[in-house]
């Protein structure tokens, strides 16, 4: 790091550097992206904002370890390649989690420049380093020498495409089991294009297959064929199980089963997988509410809120039943959804889904809370008021409150799964069944992107130990070259493309 | 096994059934062996298409293929009708879906089909046979000229009672009526599998109620994913919500609420309508084009 003088609070930019947005009016009339990535000029200046911290706390505040402090000197020193190659050797997809991290409560979150000023737009550079990534397309892929050793990988999502990455690289021919007509997961069928465009994520996958990941989609695995016929009969010697979570939970309320109460999983796959959004050109027609009201404050939730307005309705009301505070979205999503014009009711139970006489949705009957002890989580306990109880119009309510175990790995294959139906493992990720790994949302329960992607890569370092590809060390090793640790068999015929 | 391209799935036989049914036969080595009678697909006719589950009719070990049999009705089935043909493919098929149906210690069976529900009763018929029960199929038609299979039934079951709503073939009446026939002659039925239209579900549970007949009906709920992802297929099963896609698409059916299942049914009508009006008019004007860029055949009497 060749830091010239020393930085310090005083003589950074103060501000942290503001990244173009669609205007709110401009930007409820279609799905073109929010944000726009920061130009060179941006990038630089936000980059300068970086104290070079010696404790780096970024580092430990990112789940996958990140260099943080060393991209960001690089994207200062203008070598954008080498940027890329820090955040390479531990991250697969930094313009996806550049864009869709939680970075508040992660990276940025513990920033030294945020205790006092607004914390380095960490997320926002990651981001532009991944866009000029895809653009010049860079990848690191490694020379790969085939070790003969078969891995099959169920599910697509960031979990399994990144244990796939790892596999590969080591010289495992990785296939990649997917139930969809198309890969991605999440990503492809749950986050809507103006967060994360369909051609960052086809970007992503192209690479997977630039390094011989084949994909199998219209593959149900537990069905057209189980984890045991994986291991036992179709040649797999390791397998991963990254099958995201699913289920989503109905909130067992009066009301529940009426047309135009829907989960924000079946609107946002409607609308982004089948493109729904352009019916009738596509044949899957899309729910839609001129009243919409949206029970949850997730991510989920905000996505679907503000595809309903996408999609032409006059009014969104987001019910919650905690406070602002602790809605669980990304901070971005919630003020963008507020800018939209998203009416929030914080506070806010669902009592019942109020019914039109004819199958259909006339309003919904809430009533207001208030916080009171904390519970087993450490946020306060929402407590109904007595006597608060209130009704409002809408026609169409969309569920975003969490999602149970998807059952059909439980269902068809004899693996230990916990109390609450989801895969259980080991700490190295290994599940019950010897050979089979499993990681992401199947195992934690909803979580997030990175955290997935994480867990496949762990996952992958166990599997390469379980099938002896060389000794592997503890942690994210500081000298990692692209995510393989020094001591890989093909760590010395790296070659950077 | 190896996993084979699991894209564009080939079209290997049709058979028209009748002016609306229609019967496709698709290439795909590994479903053919794991289904399992009572399963579904999914199938995504092409790229822009809708994802429509369809129980799977047959499946053929040998020859690697399953058979779908399809109810031209809506825009998607309709289109289907026109463009699969032999030699053409399949965009997407995914399964085999679904808990397989238990065939279990049933001695004497009654298999009910009725409209788009016989070609699926038939894996179950035969499935019965094969595990040593007495298969008694009830089959319901509109009309004698839409009657289909009643030989491929014949061959795997103990008796068929054919019904048709004009009579012109077997005897007058719903399959309610063709049940009450087989409860009357034969008292120690243990089990009546039922797949049609819900309100012929719906029939067939009642009718089995007072006799206290454990009833197991086939659930068609509209799906998206068919994974347990999306909750659209959610159904009421006493007093639980259920996932057809995953939980089903078997249950019992006299704990189904069919009203609810009915309503929630017609959840797209007014969607699909505009598709399928929208689609028609298209082919309207591309048949009218046709005829004007070809001279018109010299055999045509003006
Ligand atoms: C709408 C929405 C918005 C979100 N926004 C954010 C965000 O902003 N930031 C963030 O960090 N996180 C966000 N999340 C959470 C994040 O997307 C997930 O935590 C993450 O995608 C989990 O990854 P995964 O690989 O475990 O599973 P998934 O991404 O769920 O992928 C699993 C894949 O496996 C397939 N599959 C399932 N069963 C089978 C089977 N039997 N056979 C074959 N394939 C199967 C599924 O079709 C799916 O494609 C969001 C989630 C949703 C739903
Ligand atoms: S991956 Fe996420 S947590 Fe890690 S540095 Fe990037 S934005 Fe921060
Ligand atoms: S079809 Fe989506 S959950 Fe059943």
């Amino acid at each position: 790091m060749a830091a010239k003088k020393k930085k310090t609070i005083r003589t950074i930019p103060q501000q942290r550097t503001a990244a173009r947005e669609q205007e709110a009016a401009a930007r409820v009339k279609n799905f073109a992206e929010v944000t726009f990535a920061y130009d060179a000029k941006a990038a630089l200046v936000e980059s300068e904002r970086c104290l070079m911290c010696p404790d780096q706390p970024c580092v430990r505040g990112c789940p996958v370890g990140i260099d943080i402090p060393r991209f960001i000197d690089a994207i200062a020193q203008k070598n954008l390649r080498a940027a890329y190659d820090v955040i390479a050797e531990t991250n697969l997809l930094p313009a996806v989690c550049g864009r869709v991290c939680p970075q508040e409560t992660q990276c940025e979150g513990v920033c030294t420049v945020g205790d006092t000023l607004e914390p380095v737009a960490i997320g926002r550079l990651e981001r532009y380093v991944g866009d000029n990534a895809i653009e010049n397309g860079w990848v690191n892929n490694p020379y790969i020498e085939p070790n003969g050793m078969r891995v099959g990988i169920v599910g697509s999502g960031p979990a399994g495409m990144a244990c796939a990455a790892d596999l590969a690289k080591a010289g495992c021919e990785v296939t990649v089991f997917e139930a969809f007509h198309q890969p991605g997961g999440v990503l492809r069928y749950g986050i809507p294009d103006f967060r994360l465009p369909n051609a960052v994520i086809d970007a992503e996958i192209d690479n997977l297959r630039k390094i011989g990941v084949r994909f199998e989609c219209n593959t149900l695995v537990g069905r057209l064929f189980t984890i045991a016929q994986m291991r036992d009969e179709m040649g797999f010697d390791a397998v991963f199980i990254g099958t995201g979570a699913g289920y989503p939970s109905m909130l067992g309320i009066p009301g529940d089963s009426l047309n135009g109460v829907l989960s924000a999983n079946e609107l946002l796959t409607r609308c982004n997988l089948m493109r729904a959004k352009d019916f009738p050109n596509v044949d899957t027609p899309m729910p839609l509410g001129r009243r919409v009201a949206v029970i949850g404050a997730g991510n989920t939730a905000m996505d679907a809120m503000r595809v309903c307005l996408r999609l032409g309705a006059e009014k969104v009301t987001c019910v919650y039943r905690r406070s602002r505070t602790e809605a669980p979205a990304r901070v971005e999503e919630v003020h963008h959804a507020e800018e939209e014009g998203v009416e929030f009711h914080w506070l806010t139970a669902p009592v019942a889904v109020l019914d039109d006489g004819q199958g259909g949705v006339r309003g919904m009957r809430c009533v207001r809370m208030e916080l009171g002890e904390p519970d087993s989580s450490g946020r306060r306990r929402p407590v109904p008021v007595p006597g608060s109880e209130f009704d409002f119009d809408c026609d169409q309510v969309v569920y975003a409150i969490g999602t149970n175990a998807n059952p059909i790995i439980g269902q068809t294959a004899k693996l230990k799964l916990d109390k609450r139906g989801y895969i259980a493992t080991d700490d190295d990720f290994a599940t019950s069944m010897a050979g089979v790994y499993a990681g992401g949302d199947i195992v934690t329960g909803a979580a997030t992107v990175i955290e997935a992607m994480g867990a496949g890569r762990r996952a992958a370092r166990s599997i390469k130990a379980y099938l002896g590809l060389g000794a592997t060390l503890p942690g994210a090793s500081p000298q990692a070259l692209f995510g393989i640790p020094p001591g890989e068999r093909n760590y010395v015929r790296v070659r950077i493309a | 096994m190896s996993a084979a391209q699991l894209s564009d799935f080939e079209i290997v036989a049709r058979e028209d059934l009748s002016p609306a049914t229609f019967l496709l036969e698709v290439r795909h080595p590994m479903m053919a062996k794991a289904a399992r009678a009572g399963q579904f697909v999914i199938v995504m006719s092409h790229a822009e298409g809708e994802r429509i589950p369809l129980t799977i009719a047959d499946f053929d070990r040998a020859r690697g293929t399953v058979t779908l049999v399809i109810q031209a009705v809506g825009k998607t089935t309709r289109e289907m009708q026109q463009s699969c043909t032999v030699g053409g493919t399949l965009y997407g098929l995914v399964g085999p879906m679904g808990v397989p149906s238990p065939i279990g210690q049933a001695r004497k069976v009654v298999c009910v089909g009725g409209g788009l529900g016989v070609a699926p009763i038939f894996p179950q018929a035969r499935g019965f046979k094969e595990a040593g029960a007495y298969v008694i199929a009830v089959l319901g038609f509109r009309s004698k000229d839409l009657v289909f299979w009643e030989d491929k039934f014949r061959a795997c079951c103990d008796e068929l009672i054919l019904c048709t709503d004009d009579g012109s073939a077997g005897i007058k009446g719903l399959v309610t009526e063709g049940i009450r026939q087989a409860i009357e002659k034969h008292p120690d039925i243990d089990e009546v599998v039922a797949i049609g239209p819900p309100v012929m579900m719906k029939g067939c549970a009642e009718a089995t109620r007072p006799h206290g007949i454990r009833t197991i009906v086939s659930l068609n709920p509209i799906m998206v994913d068919g994974t347990g992802m999306c909750g659209g297929c959610r159904v009421k099963i006493g007093d639980e919500v259920k996932f057809a896609c995953v939980d089903g698409p078997d249950f019992d059916g006299h704990l189904v609420d069919f009203d609810d299942l009915m309503t929630r049914l017609r959840r797209y009508r007014s969607e699909e309508q505009a598709a399928l009006e929208r689609w028609s008019e298209q082919c309207r004007l591309m048949a009218a084009a046709d005829q004007k860029e070809q001279p018109a055949p010299a055999q045509a009497k003006r």
